[in-house]
């Protein structure tokens, strides 16, 4: 029992590893012509999974700018130029790695944290309260989760842009659509869809209802004795709330937050939909600008370090979080 | 008594109104930015927004109400843009999703399977390496697979010449996967042809899709108890007996979720066919979301990309419905079994 319980409780990842859900009953081994069948037939799907991995590794560690005139899937140097470079100078923008790593951060961690902030209470109020409207403002919130992001990005891209900063002939500031300059021009300062905060408008729109469907959808698994109990102590619903409902579904919030950063980090949508100017850029839109066609002039071995250093905030969230996403998914209570 | 009735009462009047508090917060940011701006989008979809509509909006004195002929237009093909058939892109967008999960699914499954076999050597170390697709984010697989199958210097064509070398053909392998517009198999697909690009993304998304699934279907077979087997070896059954008896029907309920979710995942997989093909040659690959998204970012007739995302709405929306159906009558075996 115990031993059970200890296993329940590791990384998924530790859990796949060490899993033993073999049919055969314990104690017969394996044929040798079947072990060495079996053997041929993993070292092949082996082959074909580290076969881009390797590739891409092995390119990032090449000091040569050259494209590759010939398959190589072994780093015969272990060269950190590619890395040097990209972290030098990513782009043929003056704009510093540091400054994309930034963007990046900022828009993934900005619009993860605004929308769990806001969304806790509304999935509070549906997983808890009875009232009139309830099943009409559940679909109400589920609508937008079945729309793609590329659905919404001409709605938002048309008014996020009514939004201007601009200065007039007489040098007064005014903002649109509140006020307009008397000559209906001006110079353009700032655009809100031209910048961060637009974009992190744009990805809160579907943001937060995915965080209030996944954060109902755990506090519904929440048992209602604690809170009954403290209702009997004399708790009123928002000491409940605060003192009760938020502490328990921390861990909650913490896994809907990450699972979040995995998706923003990559957003590239409404990015490269809304952004112009290069110092906005996030390093998904970088390692798009090094690919294929639009990188005549880009080295593979930098290409290379750049997919590797955007793979690996990712990677490490994921494995991480191995437990809670597959599970998550497989008990359906997450929507993709 | 009527003291204590009316403050009841109040009380009462106040618990009714404290959901819609808590869900007011939410409710005034979905408003503005989500919920305003598909409603907003509704409207212009009737429109002939475009971008000298762009400062004004809907007060622009030139914008005309044109009904439904945007809608009409991408349904009869009228737009001007060239190899465009609505139709066309919808059944190729659901052959892709389902193509992708039939494949992605039964080779899930066998290898998780095969790495269940007692007594497999070195087990830890696929399994460990078997999971490395899915940590890897989509975006970066895309662009990855994108220069794997460049004609000139990708490593899919060097590794078919090495290939080709083995049996005499010493000569460099030049496929132009994302250029070719023959299918290499005609008449496959009825009224969408299936170019080369879509093999090349078939190829990359199997990469990123099996191992997933394999991660699910390891999961299940946990929970299936060994003793099942063991009576079944007693009554006599082979190994592919106890597979299909016993294995496939065990695993259904915890697959077909995984499979729905692939499906989604699959349907408006914007990525890979942005960044590997672009949707071409001749608009043969491109999904409902990657045209939808060439409407507004290159051609940027805004009115018609709105038309085109309600359709998108409404087909996702049929899609919901169905899978939701699906996964609700597994849940139904599930509890029955």
């Amino acid at each position: 029992m115990a031993t059970m319980t200890s296993e329940k409780n590791k990384n998924p990842i530790v859990r796949f590893l060490n899993m033993n859900t073999s049919r055969q009953t314990s104690g017969r081994s394996l044929p040798l012509w079947r072990q060495i069948l079996l053997q041929v037939i993993c070292l092949a799907v082996l082959a074909s999974v580290m076969f881009p991995i390797m590739y891409i590794v092995t390119l990032s560690f090449s000091s040569k700018t050259t494209r590759p005139s010939q398959l190589e899937l072994i780093p015969k140097e272990i060269s950190f130029v590619a890395y040097q470079q990209v972290l030098d100078k990513p782009t043929g923008n003056p704009v510093t790695f540091n400054q994309l790593l930034k963007n990046s951060f900022v828009l993934s961690m900005g619009v993860g944290i605004v929308a769990l902030m806001v969304a806790v209470s509304a999935a509070y109020a549906f997983s808890r309260f009875k009232f009139k409207l309830r099943e009409v403002l559940m679909v109400l919130v589920f609508i937008p989760l079945l729309m793609p992001a590329v659905g919404l990005s001409t709605p938002l891209y048309l008014l996020l842009n009514q939004v201007q900063v601009k200065q007039c002939a007489d040098k007064s500031i005014v903002i649109q659509p509140i006020a307009k300059c008397e000559d209906g021009k001006g110079k353009l300062q700032f655009n809100l869809r031209d910048s961060l905060w637009g974009v992190g408008i744009a990805m809160t729109a579907t943001a937060l209802p995915f965080a209030v469907w996944n954060l109902k959808g755990y506090l519904d698994t929440i048992p209602k004795e604690l809170e009954e109990a403290a209702a009997i102590d004399g708790a009123n619903v928002n000491q409940t709330f605060w003192q009760i409902v938020i502490p328990l579904a921390m861990p909650q919030l913490a896994v809907t937050f990450f699972l979040g950063f995995i998706g923003h980090w990559q957003e590239f949508v409404l990015t490269w939909l809304f952004l112009s100017q290069p110092e906005d850029y996030t390093l998904a839109m970088t390692l798009y600008n090094m690919t294929g066609q639009y990188a005549n002039s880009v080295p593979w071995n930098r290409f290379a370090a750049m997919a590797v250093i955007v793979a690996l905030p990712v990677a490490v969230v994921y494995i991480a979080l191995q437990r809670q996403i597959v599970g998550g998914l497989t008990t359906g209570s997450v929507k993709g | 008594m009527a003291i204590s009735k009316s403050t009841q009462k109040a009380r009462k009047k106040r618990q009714s109104n404290l959901p819609y508090l808590y869900l007011l917060p939410a409710f005034l940011i979905m408003g503005v930015i989500t919920f305003y701006p598909l409603i907003y989008q509704v409207i212009i979809s009737f429109t002939n927004f475009e971008s000298k509509h762009l400062l004004l909006g809907l007060r622009s004195p030139e914008l005309e109400f044109i009904g439904f002929k945007n809608y009409i237009d991408i349904f009869t093909a009228a737009l001007p843009v060239e190899n465009f058939n609505f139709f066309r892109v919808l059944t190729f967008n659901f052959w892709w999703a389902i193509s992708n999960v039939f494949l992605h699914v039964p080779a899930g499954v066998l290898i998780a399977t095969l790495l269940n076999t007692e007594g497999l050597w070195l087990k830890k170390i696929y399994r460990a390496a078997y999971i490395l697709p899915v940590v890897v984010p989509p975006l970066v697989v895309a662009t990855v697979w994108t220069n794997i199958f460049d004609e000139r210097y990708g490593a899919m064509n060097q590794l078919l010449a090495i290939i080709g070398g083995f049996f005499g053909n010493p000569d460099p392998v030049y496929i132009r996967w994302f250029e070719d517009v023959k299918p290499p198999i005609p008449g496959f697909l009825p009224g969408a042809p299936l170019t080369l690009a879509y093999y090349a993304m078939m190829i990359a998304n199997f990469w990123l899709g099996w191992p997933f699934m394999s991660v699910v279907a390891t999961g299940a077979l946990q929970s299936i108890p060994k003793d099942l087997y063991e009576a079944a070896s007693i009554d006599g059954a082979t190994g592919s007996q106890q597979f299909w008896n016993i294995t496939v029907p065990l695993l259904r309920p915890a697959m077909i979720p995984a499979a729905v979710y692939g499906f989604t995942l699959s349907f408006n997989l914007f990525n890979f066919v942005f960044f590997m093909t672009g949707g071409g040659p001749a608009r043969s690959t491109e999904l409902l979301v990657t045209f939808a998204y060439n409407l507004v970012r290159n051609l940027r007739w805004y009115g018609v990309a709105a038309a085109f995302a309600v359709i998108i709405f409404i087909v996702a929306l049929i899609v919901f419905l169905i899978t939701n159906r699906i996964t609700r009558a597994t849940q139904n075996y599930q509890e029955a079994g």
